[in-house]
């Protein structure tokens, strides 16, 4: 290999100018690992900002506007403020697991974008199971809040870390299923193969309802409203982290905001195209822009819906899940796999060479376009039908009474 | 890269994952103040003086969630390489994943049925 870029080939130009292979190729890792570690710590410092920003705008406020240009240095006033706050250990803490949660909790978020493809041409590591990766990490999610919220010794973070946890594994299953689809349709769990898979059409519009599962599973994975009950103030005071104080603080509120991010970028991955665009195969550089556009949108959106909807109740968000979710993603599964070999019998499938044309992929589009929305109306009757059936009994169970007392009288 | 590349930069960024968030909590053990008592250090459960042992045994219920979710979690990741593959297959790897997730969904409505979804 020859120095042709010196981001991407960075050990062999190291060698052409006269240094060990060994060493160079340790260099060039160690930089590739701090660059892709420290994407998401920058990025963190705006995310705060613009969701304070956005938040304020919803709100009829004007949000942070003081510490620098729009107020863009707000967060960093904020982690000075907190680098200098006391920082206390309630009795009865198990010191070590209540140190280690905090930083379990920002450290997996990070790991995550060790698999995230920015351009074709960079990427931290194109693991071939890339997406195995992503759920295994991103299951350590719910250990970290265990050890935060057992550790306080506080009744009410150890409540609020149950209730978390069971949430968070719930959610997981309709999550895992979700990500079957783009796993289906591009035939790989390579992260940077399935967004090359989506070349000539991005897998939303083969999929829809994976998407829409895909993202609400995780608004409740990184506890975001209506699925907010790990925090919910007027119950748990503040659920696992009520004990938490100074930078330690800081760490979960700054993992949280970056974990909404990352899956933001995930969902813009799986199923947005990535860093597809025009004029990306020339200009590769380009990709870094797409891929931040479109996590963007799918990030705002979140924001749209963690600041107008309210808190649910724990039992509405555990039935939406076991009762909806699950045997929706269950049912998509197999209607999606039907469709496929359908569409491959019929000879609806672009040919290899034809993949990435978008022409060529529309007549399979439609297909499995029209498979999710035959599921997707036929699951909204079911609900509707048997909400409308538990009305009239709750109707039934209000009135009765009220005549008792009527013919009392 | 190869693959043991990408295996040894996901091992480095395991290394350095736990050094960014620890960096800044070291870092602000050198600045902040450290003045701790007795009231300060107290459990803080809205003012109340906290009554008797935190860690109790639980309610049986997570215990239930946890079992209805290990039966999917582990089942799914068998659907992964059926996924993969599946391009490559023929009907009959259609009826057998059918199968495999007809027997998935037997769980779910064995747990339905017997109320263990229920949030009481």
């Amino acid at each position: 290999m020859d120095c042709i870029d010196p981001i991407n080939t960075l050990a062999p130009c190291l060698v052409q100018l006269g240094w060990n292979r060994d060493l160079a190729n340790l260099i060039s890792l160690l930089l590739g690992v701090v660059i892709v570690a420290t994407v998401p710590l920058i990025t963190v410092i705006l995310l705060i900002w613009v969701e304070r920003k956005f938040a304020a705008r919803v709100q009829d406020r004007i949000g942070p506007n003081r510490v620098g240009p729009f107020g863009l240095l707000q967060s960093v006033a904020d982690a000075v403020k907190m680098l200098s706050k006391e920082d206390i250990t309630p009795t009865g803490a198990d010191r070590f697991l209540y140190n280690l949660a905090p930083i379990i909790t920002f450290g997996t978020v990070v790991l995550i974008w060790a698999v995230i493809p920015f351009t074709p041409l960079h990427i931290g590591a194109d693991l071939s199971i890339g997406i195995l990766y992503f759920t295994a990490v991103g299951s350590i999610g719910a250990v970290k809040i265990m050890i935060a919220g057992w550790s306080s010794n506080n009744k009410y973070a150890l409540l609020g870390a149950f209730r978390t946890i069971a949430l968070i594994v719930s959610y997981e299953v309709p999550m895992v299923l979700s990500l079957l689809i783009p796993v289906l349709l591009a035939g790989t769990m390579s992260m940077q193969e399935i967004t090359r898979a989506q070349s000539g059409m991005w897998f939303i519009f083969m999929s829809p309802l994976a998407f829409v599962i895909f993202f609400i599973a995780n608004l409740a994975e990184t506890g975001r409203a209506p699925f907010d009950l790990l925090e919910a103030e007027s119950e748990l005071i503040a659920g696992y982290n009520i004990e938490y104080s100074g930078f330690k603080f800081g760490m979960f509120m700054a993992g949280e905001f970056m974990h909404v991010f990352t899956v933001a970028i995930l969902a813009a991955v799986l199923f947005l195209g990535g860093w597809w665009g025009p004029g990306v195969e020339q200009f590769p550089a380009l990709g870094f822009i797409y891929l931040g556009l479109k996590g963007g949108v799918v990030y705002l959106l979140m924001l749209l819906i963690r600041n107008t909807m309210p808190r649910s109740r724990i039992d509405q968000v555990m039935s939406i899940n076991w009762k909806v979710l699950v045997p929706l993603s269950i049912v998509l599964i197999l209607v999606q796999t039907f469709l496929l070999k359908v569409i491959n019998a019929l000879g609806l499938a672009p040919s290899p060479e034809m993949a990435g044309d978008f022409l060529a992929n529309i007549p399979q589009t439609i297909v499995l376009f029209l498979g999710n929305a035959v599921v997707f109306i036929i699951f909204m009757n079911i609900i509707r039908n048997a909400g409308r059936q538990q009305r009239r009994l709750d109707e039934a169970a209000v009135s009765a009474p009220a005549h008792g007392v009527a013919a009392g009288d | 890269m190869n693959v043991v590349d990408e295996w040894a930069f996901v091992g480095v960024f395991f290394a350095i994952a736990w050094v960014f968030p620890a960096l800044p909590i070291v870092a602000s053990w050198f600045v902040r103040p450290h003045k701790p008592n007795a009231m300060k250090k107290q459990t803080y459960e809205s003012g109340v003086e906290t009554v008797g042992d935190t860690w109790v045994q639980f309610k049986v219920q997570y215990y239930i969630y946890g079992l209805v979710f290990l039966v999917f979690d582990v089942e799914m990741i068998f659907l992964f390489p059926w996924a993969v593959a599946y391009e490559r297959l023929d009907w009959f790897a259609f009826g057998a994943g059918f199968l495999f997730i007809f027997l998935l969904t037997d769980a779910l409505i064995y747990a339905w049925r017997k109320d263990a979804l229920e949030w009481i």
